[in-house]
């Protein structure tokens, strides 16, 4: 046994760890098991407390690309930072790109990941081909939008559950090259924000705003709202910095009220965050924190909890209950610098268990200060149950089983599609009986 | 671009070699007993942009077939400039203990087929006068040590070996590598803190870049196990026999 974590490294799990080297070996005889990919879903989705995993960074082949068509097909455990590297010479991206590359193609499917041009071109689902499943009775399932469609959409957003995927096959994107350009706007509230999504959404392919979660009064809702497109531009990339590498975990986090109310008002006030013309290179406007390498250690040897909702606007005014959250999450003092503000497009998931839906989706992170964390948690999701919303598994850790039930109504419809001999701390936690 | 033969080129090692290759346009052939493994690493390496990626189905024990393979690698590459030897496997000390046959099997993958092809490749460059043969030892090999000697044994052999072949051959300006990495971790736990004597196989692939581009003697790989087997090796046996390692 060794200790498996995942990127909030709470919560703490015991579990057998087998090295996956090739994509023709049979799937061991251990249970439960689950695929873990490279760590990078924040809660205990990627974890089995007392059970197997599955590591599948050793099937990191790529197996065929074509240049002219853009479809590629790999492993299931090769990186979409590995891919870039690969396709992007020819013209070619991943077409969602979640906030860091360093996520497996495996994993990206079975979360079902979105990226911050959501409300163009959907989540990672869409834009898969096709991919194989392995099956621990020894099946082999080849499943696309038109062959085992099923499986297919319980995989999509599927957790890792439905077996093992071994590989799959990616529609790329045209891209100019390695730039993006757009621009960089404060906004001083959320009716400002809404505002700036809705004369921005049919422009630009990328937008995203940070959010300063720790302001309250007058200042409630304020951030900054980036956009930005792939563009044609001449400039040679920059030299690529090696990314640095936070070698330490301080015993006691930095990240209280304090600094994360200095850090909001510096990042805030910065110059840069107003840029009428910017010009990025692709990775620090796509993935900002792939340049500092377990960047997660700064919370502390107690982790941290991630927490992303998405309200929908249909059931109650979606603005609202961003404003009470944020009203709740400031009083608080206990959130962090890392707050992300997405408005999600209509195009409707594919997976049983998708998250992305019609609605604003924020995302922060929360230190683990123990109850007071869980508590404050526990009542953003009373405002995220009332507005008839969700909460994102690849980023929970301890959302309870009504929750999840009511977030996912059609949960049980996976339930078939589950490998008997998979499981995950997640589900076990979320599909407990109610009564 | 370098025709480069590659012998157990599904190993982790090997892989994460070939993959630097790859990146900057070399041909590749490789050899290795799995077909499917073999075929899909072949597949990847040609995407990461080797000009060849040719592959030769051979068990290590066949030594009999090293020389038609040798044939067929310079045919398909029109020549060989460099050699990596990287099969191998990490013997079961306890259950070598118990069998002789299992004793005499490993010290042959390991050790006796590893001197087979290096003699056949030493022949043709020497004839040739020019290439270079890197042979992954280890520094299991420096110092026999109870929990693993049969395997330390085995690399003991290679490492001597390739020092009398690399002098034998300085004058025909071909070189000879000996590798030793030390720990390695294999992608899969690289997600999986180790101790900080693990090194990953791209860090020991660079190393085996580095010393077959310049023609290194003995390359320590990462580098720090240099010294540390300077220590290893200096402790007297009065103590050394002692030690539970």
């Amino acid at each position: 046994m060794a200790a498996g974590s995942s990127w909030g490294r709470w919560p703490r799990h015991e579990q057998r760890l087998i090295a996956l080297t090739n994509r023709f070996c049979e799937l061991p005889d251990f249970e439960p098991m689950l695929p873990f990919g490279n760590g990078r879903s924040y809660g205990d989705v990627c974890l089995n407390d007392g059970g197997t995993l599955l590591l599948t960074r050793g099937l990191d082949r790529f197996i065929g690309f074509d240049p002219v068509a853009g479809v590629l097909e790999c492993e299931a455990g090769v990186l979409l930072s590995d891919i870039i590297k690969l396709t992007l010479p020819h013209g070619w991206f991943p077409p969602v790109t979640p906030g860091t590359a360093l996520v497996t193609v495996g994993g990206a499917i079975a979360n079902d990941v979105h990226g911050k041009n959501h409300h163009r071109v959907g989540s990672f689902g869409h834009h898969v081909v096709e991919f194989e499943l392995q099956r621990s009775d020894g099946l082999t399932l080849h499943c696309s939008p038109d062959c085992n469609r099923e499986w297919f959409c319980a995989t999509i957003g599927g957790l890792g559950l439905t077996g093992l995927i071994r590989k799959a096959r990616l529609q790329l994107r045209r891209v100019p090259g390695v730039w993006i350009a757009g621009d960089s706007q404060r906004f001083a509230n959320l009716d400002a924000f809404f505002e700036l999504v809705e004369s921005s959404d049919a422009e630009y392919e990328y937008t995203v705003a940070w959010l300063d979660c720790a302001s309250t009064g007058s200042k409630l809702g304020r951030g900054i709202f980036m956009r930005g497109n792939h563009v044609q531009h001449d400039a040679a990339a920059p030299r690529q910095r090696p990314p640095r590498t936070l070698h330490v975990t301080p015993p006691l986090s930095p990240v209280n009220a304090f600094s994360v109310r200095l850090f909001n008002e510096l990042y805030f006030r910065r110059p840069a965050a107003q840029a009428p013309a910017a010009r990025w290179h692709y990775q620090p406007f796509l993935f900002p924190l792939d340049s500092l390498l377990d960047w997660n250690r700064i919370y502390g040897a107690r982790g941290f909890y991630q927490y992303q909702c998405v309200l929908p606007g249909a059931v109650v005014d979606e603005a609202a209950a961003l404003q009470e959250m944020l009203r709740r999450i400031g009083a608080s003092g206990l959130g962090s610098f890392l707050a992300v503000l997405k408005k999600f497009g209509d195009l409707a998931s594919l997976g049983l268990l998708s998250f992305p839906r019609p609605g604003v989706t924020l995302a922060l992170d929360f230190p683990n200060r123990g109850e007071a964390t869980l508590r404050l948690l526990e009542d953003l999701d009373s405002i995220t149950r009332a507005a008839g919303g969700a909460v994102y598994p690849a980023k929970d850790a301890r959302m309870s089983a009504p929750s999840f039930q009511q977030y996912f109504p059609r949960w049980q419809q996976l339930r078939p599609f589950i490998d008997p001999k998979f499981s995950s701390s997640f589900w076990r936690r979320v599909s407990a009986s109610t009564i | 671009m370098k025709r480069i033969l590659i012998m157990g080129a599904t190993s982790a090692i090997a892989e994460a070699t070939a993959r630097r290759f790859a990146a900057r346009g070399d041909a590749l052939f490789l050899v290795g007993r799995n077909a499917l493994r073999l075929q899909a690493v072949a597949d990847d390496l040609k995407l990461r942009g080797a000009q060849m990626a040719q592959t030769y189905l051979l068990n290590a024990c066949e030594m009999d077939r090293y020389s038609s393979m040798l044939d067929a690698a310079a045919a398909q590459l029109g020549g060989i400039d460099a050699a990596l030897i990287a099969h191998g496997t990490l013997s079961d000390q306890a259950a070598c203990q118990a069998s002789i046959d299992l004793l005499m099997q490993e010290f042959a993958t390991n050790a006796l087929s590893v001197m087979a092809l290096c003699t056949h490749l030493a022949n043709r460059f020497q004839a040739q006068r020019h290439g270079v043969i890197a042979v992954i030892s280890s520094v299991a090999g420096d110092r026999g040590r109870q929990s693993n000697y049969v395997y330390g044994a085995a690399k003991a052999a290679v490492t001597a070996f390739t020092s009398g072949l690399r002098q034998r051959l300085y004058p025909q300006g071909v070189s000879v590598v000996t590798i030793k990495p030390g720990f390695v971790a294999t992608p899969m736990t690289a997600a999986f803190r180790k101790g900080i004597l693990w090194a990953s196989p791209d860090a020991v692939a660079r190393s085996i870049e580095h010393a077959m581009d310049r023609g290194t003697a003995v390359v320590y790989a990462p580098w720090f196990w240099r010294p540390i087997m300077w220590v290893v090796t200096s402790v007297p046996e009065f103590l050394f026999r002692r030690l539970r390692i």
